[in-house]
């Protein structure tokens, strides 16, 4: 906290928040809609927006005055696209109108956001996207499938990107829409995958009418502002520093050290390898939110994407085969659908599926990979065949 | 445990990095480094007279009362890591910062002579010795001559005195020697950029220089201390080793096109940045973890030690291996990163090695 004054201010504020709204007794709905109007939703936003114009790197430092004073959670877990996503994407390129109207209620918990962006044939090629929004007078027609979407079945609102002109190349005609999930002909399926539960959905949009209200930026736009909204991914990356032996590490340690019986001489090399390598990644990650915090962001949000999702494969790779035969055995095939992605309270099985979504969500390691190699590095781009082709007239 | 340690560097770290940067541009050109390998010692003693006396940097780490410059072990890795990148032949971690820091330990005069770069020091150990490996010692007779025996010892051949462990009846203490009372047999090294030496030593007079009782805990501080920056010096052979094959990359034809474009060549270049930036995470926390005499600097220094040897080896097999047949030519600078590279990961203590100090630190128990 470089700056004495600020943070006596935001203690002030927050304590003056606390004491108006006893966590204790206060209804929690109540408690987040004072804590946005005073500002300390997020501190980055403007004045009115649930923010107070200040610097982002303040905001962990309120978020842990507001914990240690008791106040609830709301419903971060569930709502991650939508605080992570939505939100400042409809700071960044929304109206004024639709700030006013969503803002608040999405921070608060009272409205779920989810995403629809990824297609069955439009992935790491997200631009190839063949969903089509036509205009009708004061609306538009959506019609098309989307998939991998997580909490689409919880989620009151969605942010959308659509072809509205085929005719132009891939990455000129799409735009950007706010997607209502209860309008008629948008049908959320759960989608089950390899741990057995369905944690996202497919999201079929059946003549789904969005009115030109809803449209976010301008018509074509969309391409640039699903960028804006990819590229919080990296900047969401880690407020707080992790304990060492946070994350999967810490549960494959525990296991070692409470059975004796499991540790064999060639797990025990492996483990140290994978724990050396875990902390060289926690301190990467410290030396990033210090750059952060000077206002340097580096390039290290794919680097550490990239590392985290190998190490939690291989450490949940590790922990079954030191299980030996409890390995073998899965908590329960049942198919469910989870309110969050939780790798803590559950099996090593579990673990060791579910980690392997961590190479492919949220940007493949192989595009990762091109980032690092093309925007860092500098090397030439992939040679490209569809960059100036009209979408209509690409081969699939 | 990591939050009040800065990874990032310090003005004074930016202007000192800069500084040994363009002198060594300047004098110490792989061509030059080359020569090493023909047995022409010539650069070494020219090039560590710039390094220790006009630089300044023989003292770095001795406190300014005694005759040095009163830094730290912070502003130490950064010198190694542009020596590093550069694969300088100078004995910096021999003297500047294992013998200074065992010297530091005493009282002896000697310390102003190594702070000024009058004198050259090394530790009579081997280079493979770890910080907590058994030391080698020698045994001291009742008028204090000393005898005994040490192989493989880097640093020697550039220093006029060694100092070396030695039992007596009241413990520990560290002597120094007249290298020139001793016999050095030189023999050509894996890496003639840090060429090592066998020492003999018989019925030699030596000097206190860090008395019983505290000498074993000098000579194992400095061993760590070593291990500890040895990483930062393999950040340095890790950043020279991406940067060129990037601009080789960057430049090299084949199939009509630039091969840097090629997918799998950028994606194990992709990942070789990914561990060369976690190695200079690393090697920062363990000299920032050092230099503030944290509680945290066994595991970071058995970290750092590990991974970033790891990581300078597979840097300079890339290197070699997307040079293509020019990576293994002797007029090429890539085979001189791989050797330094390869004895840095024996030096002071093998990866694995260090993964087992680590078992027993963070109880992570073999059986």
């Amino acid at each position: 906290m470089e700056d004495d004054t600020t943070a006596a201010d935001l203690r002030r504020r927050v304590a003056s928040v606390l004491a108006e709204h006893d966590p204790a007794t206060s209804d929690p709905l109540e408690f987040h809609r004072a804590r946005f109007d005073a500002g300390l939703a997020w501190v980055h936003f403007p004045e009115g927006f649930g923010g107070l114009g200040l610097a982002r790197e303040l905001q962990p430092f309120v978020d842990g005055l507001f914990e240690e004073g008791g106040a609830p959670d709301n419903n971060s877990k569930i709502n991650g696209i939508g605080l992570g996503m939505a939100a400042p994407t409809i700071l960044a390129a929304g109206s004024e109108e639709q700030r006013r109207r969503h803002l608040r209620p999405l921070w608060t918990g009272e409205e779920v956001w989810c995403q629809l962006f990824s297609e069955p044939d439009a992935g790491s090629d997200l631009a190839a996207l063949g969903t089509r929004a036509v205009r009708d007078g004061d609306d538009w027609v959506v019609n098309g499938q989307k998939v991998w979407t997580s909490v689409a079945h919880l989620a009151r609102f969605a942010i959308l990107i659509a072809r509205t002109a085929p005719e132009l190349p891939k990455h000129q005609g799409i735009t950007y829409f706010i997607c209502d999930m209860t309008a008629p002909g948008v049908e959320v399926r759960p989608l089950r995958q390899i741990t057995g539960e369905a944690e996202f959905n497919e999201v079929f949009l059946t003549d789904v009418r969005i009115p030109d209200g809803q449209r976010l930026g301008a018509d074509g736009d969309g391409w640039r502002i699903a960028n804006i909204t990819l590229n919080q991914e990296r900047v969401s990356i880690g407020g707080r520093d992790t304990p060492r032996e946070g994350g999967i590490l810490g549960m494959v340690a525990d296991t070692w050290r409470q059975r004796p019986d499991l540790r064999t001489p060639e797990l025990h090399d492996r483990l140290l390898t994978m724990y050396v390598e875990s902390e060289v990644a926690r301190l990467t990650g410290v030396r990033m939110r210090q750059k952060l915090a000077e206002g340097k962001p580096g390039p290290e949000g794919s680097a550490l994407k990239l590392t985290f999702a190998r190490l939690n494969q291989e450490l949940s790779g590790l922990e079954l085969e030191l299980l030996g035969e409890d390995g073998l055995r899965y908590e329960d095939w049942t198919m469910v659908r989870p309110q969050k992605v939780d790798f803590t309270q559950r099996d090593a099985g579990y673990r060791y599926l579910r980690a392997k979504g961590n190479s492919i969500e949220g940007g493949t390691s192989e595009i990762l990979r091109n980032i690092i190699a093309e925007r860092v590095l500098g090397l030439p781009a992939e040679a490209r065949a569809d960059k100036d082709i009209p979408w209509k007239d690409l081969p699939r | 445990m990591s939050a009040d340690i800065t990874l990032l560097e310090s003005d004074v770290e930016t202007s000192l990095r800069s500084t040994v940067r363009e002198m060594l541009a300047d004098r110490c050109d792989p061509n030059a480094v080359l020569s090493a390998y023909e047995g022409d010692r010539a650069l070494t003693a020219s090039l560590w007279k710039t390094v220790a006396v006009e630089l300044g940097l023989a003292g770095l780490v001795i406190p300014d009362e005694r005759g040095g410059a009163g830094a730290s072990v912070r502003e130490a890795a950064v010198v190694l890591e542009e020596l590093g990148r550069a694969v300088a032949p100078v004995p910096f971690l021999s003297s500047a910062v294992e013998a200074a820091i065992v010297l530091r330990e005493g009282n002896s005069a000697l310390v102003e002579q190594v702070a000024s770069g009058e004198r050259t020091a090394a530790l009579l150990a081997p280079f493979s010795t770890a910080p907590d490996a058994d030391l080698p010692r020698m045994s001291v007779d009742g008028n204090e001559r000393l005898s005994g025996r040490v192989t493989s010892v880097a640093g020697a051949l550039e220093s006029d005195t060694l100092l070396v462990a030695a039992d007596t009846v009241e413990g520990t203490a560290v002597y120094a020697l007249r290298t020139s009372d001793v016999a050095v047999a030189s023999f050509v090294s894996l890496d003639m950029t840090r060429p090592l030496a066998d020492i003999t030593v018989d019925s030699v007079p030596g000097e206190v220089v860090v008395p019983p009782n505290s000498g074993e805990a000098a000579f194992r501080r400095a061993l760590r201390a070593g291990a500890a920056l040895l990483a930062s010096e393999q950040v340095g052979v890790t950043a020279w080793c991406l940067e060129s094959t990037i601009a080789h990359l960057k430049e090299r034809k084949q199939f009509g096109r630039t091969v840097g474009g090629f997918q799998a060549l950028k994606h194990r270049l992709a990942d070789l940045f990914v561990e060369a930036e976690s190695a200079s995470a690393a090697a920062r926390y363990a000299a920032g973890a050092l230099a503030a005499d944290s509680d945290d600097a066994a595991i970071a220094t058995a970290v750092a030690s590990s991974y970033c040897a790891e990581v300078a080896v597979h840097a300079a097999e890339e290197a070699v291996q997307l040079h293509g047949g020019t990576g293994m030519t002797w007029e090429h600078p890539a085979h001189l990163y791989l050797k330094r590279a390869k004895a840095d990961e024996i030096g002071r203590g093998s990866p694995g090695h260090h993964r087992r100090v680590l078992a027993d630190l963070v109880d992570i128990p073999a059986s």
